[in-house]
């Protein structure tokens, strides 16, 4: 077991993290709303060390068959090396497609946009919805730091005008159908305890995370394991935790 | 001649320079010029692997540039293009000059440059943030790179093209300077000029590298104060 191991599973045994938090305490969030003037809507978050950025842009595009009248949702991700130097150049490999898909399934599952809204014409012509982040450091907790400055993104989009034929990008003016507010919330099982908002150096270290994305009604949208095994009973705990925590984020919003 | 958005011919957009914004990177910068940000990353000098990659008798600075998808009106598809390919290899010919590399033989010194936002210029943006995050990692360097563009509007010569002025413009000259050797380490040209205008533009281009070297320092000098 190596010093830093040792020493931040201590921590956590007494009831606080390395850093000084509680168990249950997310480092410092600040959101900064549309840094991005080519975005249709954008949100700059940090968490602690992390700093991500995302944008959303609305491009027009085919349905797909077996959904003809429903916009279509994009969200990828990419772990750029500019962010950590534990991400190499290159097509996106299991972690990014995980953080996307999670954000996806989140935003998604939770039906938080209205998809007919989106539609232009049925089985010819949408609205597609491409949600990328850009991540500017890596300081642990993407997924939740991504899913935050998706939601507040998507919040923030307004939609260009579109005459049948060209998008201008300089007229944004009508809402963008958001319904809900989803929030994905990482809980972590780092020695015997659950904590949220791990940093770099605890998630190296964590047995097993649940991430749980909870509704503006308390439900559950979208849940997503990563790592070892846990029992049903940390499971209750983690989806608790997770519901609570996630109404404090949403209250930033 | 007006311009767009007030500038004198000779004048270029307002310019900020941040050093130390990517506490991971062992160098980093953020570069705004008018509405386009750029932010760049330097990691190493480390190992370069594969093996096979190494120079045994100096380091290889690898940059590589990458636009943020919603950084443009029509959104970037992610992953590397064929321009996105050629600005990191001018890139890393422009600062390569510069740079101590015989110091780290068979490492790599990884450059990453990201566009946040776009509004002309991003490659001599990202250059200029580059060039201070190698700085801020503590690489030994002869000198910092700066650089801009410029162009020939009607009869004028015109520094810092932006917006309409792309379009209206008979070419588009990006140069990378080095003040301290006096040498020029980028230069690209799209357009339709005689030779002595081309001149023209190029010295115009190195009379904005030298302020903006002077900002590249202040900002240095900003970030290691104490």
């Amino acid at each position: 077991m190596n010093i830093q191991k040792e020493f931040i599973l201590r921590c956590v045994e007494e009831g606080k993290r390395a850093d000084g938090r509680g168990l249950e305490d997310f480092r410092k969030v600040e959101i900064e709303h549309n840094p991005i003037e080519n975005a249709e809507g954008s949100a700059r978050v940090k968490i602690g060390e992390t700093d991500v950025i995302v944008g959303v842009k609305l491009g027009t595009g085919e349905p797909f068959p077996d959904k003809p009248d429903d916009g279509v949702l994009i969200v990828t991700a990419e772990l750029s090396p500019i962010a950590s130097p534990k991400f190499e150049p290159g097509p996106p490999r299991e972690g990014a497609i995980e953080l996307a898909r999670v954000v996806d399934r989140g935003i998604r599952e939770s039906g938080s946009i209205d998809t007919k809204k989106l539609c232009i014409t049925p089985k010819e012509k949408v609205w597609c919805v491409f949600v990328d982040v850009q991540i500017i450091n890596h300081g642990g907790n993407l997924i939740d730091a991504y899913s935050l400055a998706a939601l507040t993104a998507l919040m923030n989009t307004k939609m260009p005008e579109y005459d049948g034929e060209k998008i201008d990008y300089s007229k944004k003016t009508k809402p963008f159908p958001l319904k809900d507010k989803p929030i994905a919330v990482t809980v972590c099982k780092l020695g015997n305890s659950l904590v949220v908002d791990p940093s770099l150096e605890e998630e190296e270290h964590i047995e097993a995370r649940l991430t749980v994305t909870t509704k503006e009604n308390g439900n559950v949208a979208a849940l997503q394991k990563g790592g070892g095994p846990l029992s049903l009973e940390e499971i209750e705990k983690a989806i608790a935790l997770s519901v609570k925590k996630g109404k404090e984020l949403r209250s930033l919003l | 001649m007006k311009r767009e958005d007030g500038r004198a011919v000779d004048e270029y957009r307002p310019l900020e320079i941040k050093v130390g914004i990517i506490p991971n990177a062992n160098g980093s910068a953020m570069v705004k010029m008018g509405k386009t940000v750029a932010i760049a990353g330097v990691y190493g000098p480390v190992e370069f692997l594969p093996k096979h990659k190494q120079l045994s008798d100096r380091a290889v600075l690898r940059c590589i540039y990458t636009m943020a998808p919603f950084s443009t009106e029509d959104r970037v598809r992610p992953g590397p293009s064929r321009r996105s390919t050629e600005i990191s290899m001018v890139t890393a010919n422009a600062l390569s000059p510069v740079v101590f590399l015989e110091e780290f033989p068979t490492s790599v010194i990884n450059v990453f440059i990201n566009i946040i936002q776009a509004n002309a210029g991003t490659r001599t943006a990202g250059i200029n943030a580059a060039s201070v995050a190698l700085a801020d990692a503590g690489i030994p360097m002869r000198d910092l790179v700066a650089s801009i563009a410029a162009g020939k509007i009607g009869d004028e010569y015109v520094l810092d093209l932006a917006g309409k002025e792309e379009e209206a413009t008979k070419a588009d000259i990006p140069i990378a300077y080095s003040p301290r050797a006096k040498q020029i380490t980028l230069l690209q040209m799209d357009g339709d000029l005689p030779p002595a205008d081309v001149k023209k533009v190029i010295e115009l281009n190195i009379k904005a590298c030298e302020k903006i070297y002077e900002t590249q320092k202040t900002a240095l000098k900003e970030r290691w104060k104490k």
